[in-house]
């Protein structure tokens, strides 16, 4: 079973089947455009690793299709440039702010940066100084601006005060509205509820019980 | 003119390490074990060489020259991955080290037997063996600290290396740095024995050679040869362990794969 036939039966979002790794085991779980997903679960449940294993970081094995298109049948980081992954604790290849924007025509985040209050931060700053804060901040504003199809966002803003939590959730709304794909990581069910998302819990890195139904209603 | 120091006046030069020692009770510097030992191993290592080079040289064997040669090789390719702090798992941890090394010295000794020297016949052990056992030598200091950088670099920075593979990177690009100060790692050495070489150290070869009673000029010449072979010989063997080092780290999905360590 290849091609048009296979196609023609993901047609939308991000459809997970049969997701196995040393640490999660997920059966089925569908994240339709506009039907954005909070992933709950205690400390240690697999959240992260679930993530991880989606952009194909940790070893997996199963079959993942992002709007018709298999994972399996991209290179890994063809598939990374369309589904970006935002992790808890974001990392930092250079010594540099500038050294993660891109060259100065290329440096796609700077309206994000600005509106997610940091227009103050300059390239040359060494990253190391700015705060844990600024830095997740900083990390959501590059991961978003890969204008990529799907959003797998790790606790975004839990590092965050409240002021600058809102305008994290100010920016994602209109996102969500426009048919993002998202999966948000949260221990926040306020936050959940703010943004519309729909609850999916993982449990000792399993996924059962109450799926978001892509024919359902919404809450 | 040629003076051979006899038993006696060797050991006489060992009466320093006595002092070393003395000075090192003294002070409570805990050196006198470990310097006490490298010095009864260096003795007795020397001693057997001495006895098995005098057989080879005479025997004008080429499988003689070749089992010494593939000894010292196997030894060095022991010590690469002892020097490991996190040696790669299965027949990588001592595979990687020891086939580089190989390939790096064995290059340029065929090299130097063919093109430069060409003894007749060519495994006329004078020549091949004593070249042969200056590469593995230097090489197995390069690559191992190439080696043991290169994992270091990628355990300790990871998480930097995986968020640049998000971007939608190849391995080779997120590897790029680490790849680059494992390079440096290893090259340092020859770089600055090379720096330093007759300014302020004499070359211990060349300067047995001259202590033996050989003509300086001479003894540059073999010297200068020697120092490019060895530096040749690190170098591709670092290289080559390097890229190695990257594809046992990574994965065809562009992962990092730090199970594939030991430790």
């Amino acid at each position: 079973m290849t091609g048009s036939t296979e196609a023609a039966a993901h047609p939308g979002g991000l459809e997970i089947r049969r997701l196995t790794s040393a640490i999660i085991d997920v059966s089925g779980v569908h994240v339709l455009p506009g039907r954005p997903v909070a992933l709950v679960g205690a400390s240690g449940s697999g959240k992260s690793s679930l993530l991880r294993a989606i952009v194909d970081l940790d070893r997996n094995e199963g079959d993942i299709w992002l709007n018709g298109v298999r994972r399996a049948d991209l290179p890994a980081p063809e598939w990374r440039r369309r589904i970006t992954y935002v992790p808890a604790e974001p990392g930092w290849w250079g010594e540099r702010v500038g050294d993660h924007l891109g060259d100065p025509g290329e440096d796609r985040s700077a309206d994000l940066r600005r509106v997610l209050g940091l227009s103050h931060i300059r390239p040359e700053q060494p990253v190391e100084q700015l705060s844990t804060g600024e830095r997740q901040r900083l990390a959501l504003a590059l991961g978003l601006s890969r204008n990529a199809e799907a959003l797998l966002l790790d606790e975004p803003t839990a590092a965050l005060d409240e002021d600058n939590r809102a305008l994290v959730e100010e920016l994602l709304d209109p996102m969500l509205a426009a048919g993002l794909v998202l999966i948000m990581a949260t221990h926040d069910p306020e936050q959940a509820r703010r943004l519309g998302l729909e609850r999916l819990e993982i449990v000792r890195g399993r996924i059962g019980g109450d799926q978001p139904d892509p024919a359902g209603t919404g809450t | 003119m040629t003076i051979d120091p006899g038993n006696g006046a060797v050991m006489l030069a060992a009466i320093f390490l006595v002092v070393n020692a003395g000075l090192s009770l003294a002070l409570q510097l805990g050196f006198v074990r470990r310097m006490a030992v490298a010095a009864v191993r260096m003795t007795v290592q020397l001693a057997l060489v001495g006895l098995v080079l005098e057989v080879v040289l005479n025997s004008a064997s080429a499988w003689l020259t070749f089992g010494v040669m593939s000894f010292m090789v196997a030894v060095a390719g022991y010590e690469i991955m002892a020097r490991q702090e996190r040696p790669f798992g299965g027949f990588w941890g001592y595979g990687l080290g020891a086939t580089t090394m190989l390939m790096g010295s064995a290059i340029v000794t065929v090299f130097a037997l063919t093109i430069q020297l060409a003894p007749e016949p060519w495994y006329s052990p004078r020549h091949p063996t004593p070249l042969f056992g200056l590469t593995p030598g230097n090489a197995m200091t390069g690559i191992a600290l190439g080696l043991n950088a290169l994992t270091g670099e990628v355990t300790a920075r990871r998480r930097g290396i995986e968020a640049h593979l998000l971007t939608g990177i190849s391995r080779w690009q997120a590897m790029k740095p680490a790849m680059r100060r494992a390079a440096t790692a290893g090259l340092v050495p020859i770089i600055n024995a090379m720096t330093a070489t007759g300014i302020i150290a004499l070359p211990g070869m060349m300067t047995g050679q001259i202590l033996a009673g050989a003509d300086p000029s001479q003894a540059v010449r073999y010297q200068l040869m020697v120092m490019f072979l060895i530096a040749g010989a690190t170098g591709l063997g670092l290289i080559v362990a390097v890229i190695g080092g990257v594809i046992r780290l990574t994965d065809n999905r562009h992962r990092i794969r730090l199970d594939r360590l030991r430790g």
